[in-house]
């Protein structure tokens, strides 16, 4: 009780202030915030070792860096940008609308949301410090196959295994926050089915994280062993067996990449509706898409190893379960649509950002769905059309949605609209550029250029120009991005009203912009019924 | 907070985290189970350790070929080879086949070899009651050594596969051996 009573005399501030704010901060507003801006900076430390892998590929030949550098970065870009951004830049946004959108004072477990947070910005360190340590940082590709990551690994590796377990340990304890804030500190009139989609897209998230990245995490620890004490679990010499590691590494995979997907589904299903003003169609039918997604994620894992000599019969299970994936994905694509068709549409950048996503990531789809086809996919297998595949659903798919999150609760968060302007020039720069980047490389895969290579053969050197300038040019977007925020955040630009957008629907609009350092002490009167 | 939230928060988060730490059992429970469900379906070809009855009749009617093939993986010093690589085989016919290496190191050293069966529909038929791939090999410096191994065809094999491959690949397990 002693709790409950000292928080609501603490006011409307942070009780510290300085650096000890938010070292000791249990607010899920700062925590959130923290969480935005580490991730932010690893999506630029991230983007920027892309920059110097698309200038080592914009002419045949060696020119900038070694071939060892060259698979440093490309490991390091992988993993800097799924642990170190698309993950906790969710898990940010979770921190800060969970709460305010299902009337709750904040997370269930604050000091853990704490804890969860500071292990990030050490995870990150000691992942990044391998590129100075002798012998070079990671270099097998963000996958870490066994035994390239076991037997034929730099010694900086057991640093890179210690990195994943402490994001493990993060991202789980995160999902459990998440679980427990939403069954118990919802809204009293709030049922489940009345939660905004968002909501419940980070719930199914979650329930994901806590069953596989355990599994990730036993996966590495076996790597630990097999590297340093003698054991042989993906070690055929010792009766291991590699093709294991892949076992459990897409058991674990396949369910990241839903991760790292969803919550970005749940921004779309919120921006949409806003300025489409219509309720989101068919909503219900995208609650049991998402569930049906989640489930048959559990189920595919083995269409990442078409190639390693599965059974026929195996192999034709995970093809048509693949597939299948393409029919709840295709309702919510439809729900979209459907949302949009005789609305009263508006396009400011939330919107931009989010009916961009719905095309380009359906292109992404359309493309794991050739990919899913196993004689297809040995031809794809390794080539750069599988780069243009995952790049078209984790860019113009995540990180637009996050965009799109950004414009759409920025004002929110800091009070000020932002340049509306300068955000659709960097709409359209991105939408431009991102397409210029990753289009052609489904051609380059199609005619055999293999990924992973610092060098490649004359005849790909025209379309590996075109996607070096494409990918220059929405690596500097980026800054124009990085600068509308500051701005929003230093309070120029117009004060935004509670409401914010005319069509916006949900408890985060009812509370004052910026939101209060505390908000819904009590629970609110009134919640919007489904 | 009321008392009564903050209890059943830490209850659900204490049911979560014991699934999770479930799921990392899971994640160790899949390596014995993957060999168990390899050896079930006979997935992985690398055929049978169990124990087996001898065969009571030969079936003469038909003989299956069976191919032997040897390789030494990355640079261990040792040589491995076979003098039969070709055999035709009867199901139910016990046949006995003797494979030689040598060890061209000053040191002492030991090597596990690990068999795999082609094709896939063959393997839970080649039953093994004797082979050097059950034990990991010692040999000192320079010495060499005859090994052999001991299998009939089981005459339940399909009538479609005519004919089968055991692939040994030597690994140098000296620093395994060691520990």
């Amino acid at each position: 009780m002693n709790d409950g009573q000292n928080s609501h005399a603490e006011g409307a501030h942070p009780s510290r202030t300085g650096i000890l704010r938010w070292i000791t901060t249990t607010n899920h507003k700062d925590i959130g915030t923290m969480y935005l801006v580490f991730s932010f900076i690893m999506l630029f430390v991230g983007g920027a070792f892309a920059m110097v892998i698309r200038a080592e590929l914009f002419q045949p030949g060696m020119q900038i860096v070694q071939a060892e550098t060259f698979n440093m970065l490309t490991t390091m870009h992988g993993l800097i940008m799924i642990f170190g951004f698309i993950m906790p830049v969710f898990v940010g946004l979770a921190n800060w609308m969970i709460p305010l959108m299902i009337g709750a004072p904040d997370m269930a477990l604050p000091r853990i949301n704490n804890w969860s947070f500071w292990l990030l910005p050490v995870a990150g360190t000691i992942l990044l410090s391998t590129m100075f340590m002798q012998g070079g940082g990671p270099n097998f590709g963000w996958t870490f196959y066994a035994p390239l990551s076991t037997t034929f690994a730099p010694q900086s590796t057991d640093y890179f295994i210690f990195a994943v377990h402490l994001l493990g340990i993060s991202s789980i304890m995160g999902a459990i926050n998440v679980i427990v804030t939403i069954f118990n500190m919802r809204a009293p009139q709030m049922r489940l089915i009345d939660m905004p989609i968002f909501v419940w897209t980070w719930l199914i998230t979650a329930f994901l994280i806590i069953a596989v990245m355990p599994v990730l995490a036993g996966t590495v620890t076996m790597m630990l062993t097999d590297r340093n004490f003698g054991t042989s679990f993906f070690n055929a010499a010792g009766g291991g067996d590699p093709v294991l590691f892949q076992h459990l590494f897409w058991f674990f995979g396949h369910p990241e990449v839903y991760i790292v997907i969803l919550p970005a589904f749940g921004i779309v299903s919120e921006v949409i509706p806003t300025f489409a003003r219509k309720k989101l169609f068919g909503r219900t039918s995208m609650i049991y898409a998402l569930a049906s997604i989640a489930f048959l994620s559990f189920i595919v894992w083995a269409h990442h190893m078409f190639m390693t000599g599965l059974p026929l019969a195996a192999s034709m299970f995970f093809m048509y379960a693949t597939m299948l994936i393409a029919v709840p994905t295709g309702v919510k694509v439809f729900n979209w649509v459907a949302t949009v068709f005789k609305g009263s549409l508006t396009f400011e950048a939330p919107m931009l950002f989010s009916l961009a996503f719905v095309v380009l990531f359906t292109i992404g789809g359309f493309t794991g769905l050739m990919l899913a086809l196993i004689p297809a996919d040995v031809q794809y297998h390794d080539t750069y059309f599988v780069v243009g595949h995952f790049h078209y659903v984790l860019v113009p798919g995540s990180l637009f949605a996050v965009f799109a999150a950004m414009y759409y609760w920025l004002p929110k968060w800091t009070g000020h609209m932002y340049n509306e302007t300068l955000a659709k020039f960097h709409f359209w720069i991105s939408a431009v550029a991102v397409n210029l980047t990753f289009f052609p490389m489904h051609f380059l895969g199609l005619a055999g250029m293999p990924r992973r290579i610092p060098d490649y053969a004359l005849q790909f050197t025209d379309f590996n120009q075109i996607i070096s300038v494409g990918a220059f040019v929405f690596g500097a977007a980026q800054l124009i991005f990085l600068y509308i925020v500051i701005q929003a955040m230093r309070g120029k630009g117009p004060k935004a009203t509670d409401r914010v957008w005319e069509g916006s629907h949900g408890l985060e609009w009812t509370v004052p912009s910026p939101a209060p350092y505390h908000t819904f002490g009590e629970p609110p009167a009134h919640v919007e019924r489904h | 907070m009321l008392n009564a939230t903050k209890k059943s928060n830490v209850r659900l988060a204490a049911i979560l985290l014991t699934t999770a730490f479930g799921m990392l059992l899971f994640a160790f429970a899949m390596v014995p189970l993957y060999d168990a469900f390899c050896e079930m379906t006979g997935i992985n070809n690398k055929g049978g350790r169990v124990r087996v009855e001898m065969p009571t009749e030969v079936d003469t009617s038909r003989s299956i070929k069976v191919k032997f093939i040897t390789h030494v993986h990355g640079d261990m010093p040792w040589e491995f080879y076979t003098a039969e690589n070709t055999l035709e085989v009867h199901p139910g016919e016990v046949k006995k086949v003797l494979f030689y290496t040598k060890n061209n190191a000053a040191s002492d050293m030991s090597g596990q070899f690990v068999a795999t069966i082609s094709p896939g529909q063959g393997t839970r038929y080649v039953k093994k009651t004797e082979c050097f791939s059950f034990n990991r090999q010692f040999i000192d410096g320079l010495d060499e050594k005859e090994m052999s191994v001991v299998f009939f065809i089981d005459k339940d094999i399909p009538d479609d596969v005519e004919e089968l491959i055991l692939f040994y690949t030597l690994f140098d397990d000296t620093l395994g051996a060691k520990t």
